[in-house]
């Protein structure tokens, strides 16, 4: 490996601008005659709309136009869709609500959008918003999945009887399932509650529209995770315009998450609004907008059985999830908890038996989607506190019920659809127990009791999946979109190198491990790569960045498409050397003729692509190749989190005093970037798991915890140093052998806390987030 | 309106502002400088963090009236001819960022932190003194070792210098 190649910790090419000040997020931008828009937005979680009065409001100082969602169904754009179709198991279709960018006659939840204020400045938008006089007639809300799903409960939408979107079910029979389980030697029953999370990057979301009128084309810079899927779908579902009238920018992007992959009504109104009134219109969230709006995650309540034989060995699992969706089907939705949860749910163990039913509900809240993990955190927690409540009913240790199940041969097909390539589930158990000192818990246990602290350790092993595809597969299960990656390298005429990517970075460091890979592959400093993403113009096509896909889908692509280049540059440099192009390697900048000294600098056969003066007969000149890749199979990162704490007694405030992660992802391009991938995740997983909850209001569905007054978001003090390391299969199914870091930190972590603590206190009846009030009364039911 | 003038980065400013304008939209809006962010609206995240008259303040709950006068510091004016400030350096050598979004407040909170305690700062105390800055992506594990590190090395340069 060079200095700056593969496995180098190269530090990071984008830092610079954003430690000087120079990051250019959506909110940034200023283009001439911009006007600002804020949103009128529904106070009541359910309602219909009889009318709305915008003549005070439209003789307020600034305002340019206020505009409604009839308006903008004249106009013709669509309604909003979600993109994954999943049928229910008596083979009906999923049964999804009309969703307008802008209500005009019922508003489902507390923020809904109705109207929008165009106006010079912020300030006169916001006064003038709170002049639209909407007249609603109030209707019974319901916030809660289970409420939801029972008769006589509100109803949000006309084509969803009961709320019910969809029922449906993955595995093994019911029947068979049913069976081992009355055969088992032991069952474990519980309750998983997986609570509601607001996703929260740093950055709010925004959107700036501009309508040009002699071209008739719109540009719209947005913070998306995925601006071309944002093209795609606002041309081909919302017909905003024509994918080639319409150019989507998604500059510096302050953190994703998942809730920045969905394309929501803001960016849709501020391209009409702009076209309507004549002026770019740009919206910026606040943090308040944005705990009512952004899509939220989790919310999931589950009962489990799993079941044992008399030598501990798991038989069947069988789950029945409830979803709560909120308002309205998210773009992505319907697939968190069937595809990418239901097909986790044999986690690291081979399980015979899994049957696994999923139901999806409206309720009057913030629609629900992807976040961090999406699906895997979900199925993650259900197993892992199962085993280890399995292990405690079974008096066995909890890493010896662990290995006496794990998955030891590959590639292993679960019952859940999924097929696991590689891993070594024992080496990252291993390697974590070591690194926590399991062995010296009890001594250290025996003195915290001496100073009246209850000390608690635990444990989880987690399997993901990452790069989701193949995308003939994906299609067949219901995607809307094919889920591969493109990829274009363009060598210039003095050596340096531009990769186009379809990928998207938004905090992950994509601009230096991209350039990683041409820098180790050619030679060529990093500096002199330049990676481009996140336009439209620029980059043809591309799905984006979530589910942990860009190193595993992204730089594949790249890795074709610099096959491709390196294939072209050998020829060329065979030629001008005289030689046979089989016998051309590249080292140190150079292509030589191996074992003679002849050799040509990397420059100058990019020099010679572009002369032209001097080419193998018939070769086009230039120096730039294209790829798509379509993954083979999803990738399996896994691993295994410890986590040690200490619970006061007398104020149930939780201590971390170590956390350890474990984690096989695979090939790694930088340990650095990697690293922090980890640590962020775990502080998401940790948030969920002590900190974090959305709650609404059960009566009113007023959303309480909309401020960072009211929402715990993990700070500094409230986390520990993380033990990082790596334990690594490569994947057999990508040319990098790469399996995806950003989700494992989140998917492994909240059920290593949980068992720490449940241990600590000894009851196990505790949901997240274990608040101290919440500790502190289990840990004294306990005695 | 009010006419308010004031030094920013070195270079005196004015302009007309409404008695409700935040100091942070002054910045932002009226001198262009959009390093410094808004992260939220209670006063909590920290992305608005500015130097005023040598002190870290939140500028999304300072009104721009209140600075006048005052000598402010934006991220923008942190790195001189072209080098940055150490405690930059220190999150770009210990990866102490990931989107940025949060990155200019969390340098400006981090430069007074250090300028307040001198070298005496432990892993404790930083955590401690980060409470008004949330960070998303990097579970501050980095920060923290950006701004240990970043405490030594400033300590060591001004010991150096005495």
């Amino acid at each position: 490996m060079g200095v700056d190649g593969i496995g180098a910790r190269v530090a990071r090419k984008e830092d610079k601008r954003f430690l000087t000040g120079k990051g250019r997020y959506t909110d940034d931008m200023v283009v001439p005659g911009m006007k600002h828009a804020v949103f009128v937005r529904s106070p009541h979680a359910h309602a219909k709309i009889k009318s709305i009065d915008t003549s005070a409001a439209e003789n307020m100082p600034g305002v340019i136009g206020i505009l409604n969602g009839q308006q903008m169904q004249a106009d013709g754009i669509g309604n909003l869709i979600c993109g994954w179709m999943i049928h229910s198991k008596d083979g009906s279709p999923m049964k999804m609500g009309a969703w307008r960018p802008l209500a005009h006659e019922t508003v489902r939840y507390v923020g809904d959008a109705v109207a929008v204020v165009v106006a010079d400045s912020v300030g006169e938008a916001r006064d003038a918003a709170e002049q639209v006089a909407v007249e609603y007639e109030e209707l019974p809300a319901v916030t809660d999945a289970v409420t939801a799903l029972q008769s006589g409960q509100p109803q949000l939408h006309p084509e969803a009887s009961g709320n019910l979107i969809y029922d449906w079910a993955i595995g093994t029979s019911e029947a068979d399932t049913d069976a081992a389980i009355a055969a088992a030697a032991h069952v474990t029953e519980m309750k998983i509650l997986n609570n509601r999370l607001a996703p929260n990057p740093m950055e709010p979301r925004a959107a700036l529209g501009i309508y040009d009128s002699a071209e008739d084309h719109y540009t719209c810079y947005t913070t998306s995770q995925n601006p071309h899927v944002a093209r795609l779908v606002m041309s081909a579902f919302y017909n905003v315009a024509p994918e080639n009238k319409l150019r989507v920018i998604a500059p510096d992007v302050g953190g994703g998450f998942g809730s920045k992959i969905f394309i929501y009504p803001e960016e849709i109104v501020c391209l009409w609004a702009s076209k309507r009134t004549g002026v770019p219109v740009k919206w910026a969230a606040d943090r308040t907008e944005a705990f009512l709006t952004d899509a939220h995650g989790r919310d999931h309540v589950s009962a489990v059985k799993m079941a044992f034989d008399k030598d501990n060995r798991i038989t069947a699992l069988k789950v029945d999830t409830i979803a709560n969706f909120g308002a309205y089907m998210s773009l992505f939705s319907s697939a968190v908890p069937t595809y990418l949860y239901a097909t986790l749910l044999s986690g690291q163990y081979d399980i015979p038996a899994i049957h696994a039913n999923v139901r999806a509900v409206y309720t009057n809240t913030s629609p629900v989607d992807a976040y961090r993990g999406a699906g895997r955190p979900e199925a993650t927690y259900l197993i892992e506190r199962t085993m280890e409540t399995a292990a405690r009913e079974l008096g066995v240790s909890p890493a010896e019920l662990r290995r006496k199940n794990f998955i030891r041969s590959f590639p292993h097909q679960t019952p859940v659809i999924m097929n696991y390539d590689a891993g070594d589930y024992e080496a990252s158990l291993e390697a974590a127990m070591k690194q926590a000192d399991w062995a010296g818990f009890a001594g250290r246990k025996a003195e915290a009791e001496k100073r009246g602290k209850k000390r608690g350790i635990g444990m989880s092993c987690y399997i993901e999946a990452c790069g989701i595809a193949p995308s003939a597969a994906v299609g067949s299960l219901g995607a809307g979109v094919g889920l591969w990656e493109s990829a274009e390298v363009r060598v210039n005429a003095v050596g340096t190198v531009e990769v186009l990517t379809g990928s998207h970075s938004h905090g992950q460091g994509h601009e230096t491990t991209f350039a990683q890979l041409v820098s180790d592959r050619f030679g060529v400093p990093i500096d002199n790569v330049s990676i481009v993403h996140g336009d439209t113009d620029k980059v043809q096509m591309g799905m984006g960045t979530y589910g942990s896909r860009s190193g595993a889908v992204g730089m594949s692509a790249i890795v074709k498409a610099l096959d491709k280049v390196e294939a072209k540059a050998k020829k060329i440099a065979a030629h001008l050397m005289e030689a046979d192009e089989s016998d051309i390697v590249i080292e140190n900048g150079e292509l030589k003729v191996a074992g003679t000294d002849k050799s040509v600098p990397w420059f100058q056969v990019a020099l010679a692509a572009y002369t032209a003066h001097n080419l193998p007969a018939g070769m086009e000149p230039g120096l730039k190749e294209g790829a798509f890749y379509d993954p083979s199979n999803f990738t399996f990162p896994a691993g295994c989190y410890i986590c040690e704490v200490e619970v006061d007694p007398d104020t149930g405030k939780t201590e971390i005093i170590q956390f350890v992660a474990a984690d096989d992802f695979g090939n790694i391009i930088n340990p650095m970037i990697v690293e922090g991938q980890v640590h962020g995740g775990i502080a998401q997983g940790i948030g969920q798991a002590l900190l974090e909850g959305v709650h609404y209001d059960p009566q009113t569905g007023q959303l309480l915890t909309a401020s960072y007054m009211d929402y715990a978001m993990p700070r500094a003090d409230d986390l520990p140093s993380f033990q990082v390391s790596h334990q690594n299969t490569p994947c057999p199914n990508n040319p990098l052998g790469i399996k995806g870091c950003g989700e494992a930190g989140a998917i492994g972590s909240p059920p290593a806390l949980m068992n720490a603590i449940t241990d600590a206190i000894g009851n196990n009846d505790l949901t997240m987030p274990a608040t101290p009030q919440k500790v502190w009364a289990a840990a004294h039911a306990a005695h | 309106m009010t006419k308010v003038t004031m030094t920013v980065n070195g270079r005196q400013v004015s302009g007309d502002v409404e008695d409700r304008t935040l100091l942070v939209h002054f910045i932002r809006d009226k001198l262009g400088l959009t390093g410094t962010h808004v992260g939220c609206d209670t006063s909590q995240c920290g992305a608005c963090v500015v130097h005023m008259d040598g002190k870290s303040i939140k500028s999304c709950s300072t009104l721009a009236v209140q600075a006048a006068g005052a000598s402010i510091t934006t991220i923008e004016g942190l790195a001189q001819n072209g080098e940055l400030h150490p405690v930059q350096a220190a999150f770009k050598a210990n990866h102490g960022l990931q989107c940025g979004f949060c990155t200019p407040g969390m340098v400006m909170t981090a430069v007074d932190m250090i300028n307040r305690y001198g070298g005496k700062l432990d892993e404790k105390t930083v955590r401690e003194n980060l409470e008004g800055n949330i960070c998303r992506c990097t579970g501050y594990h980095n920060i923290v070792k950006a701004i240990l590190a970043a405490a030594e090395e400033m300590s060591a340069g001004r010991q150096a210098a005495e």
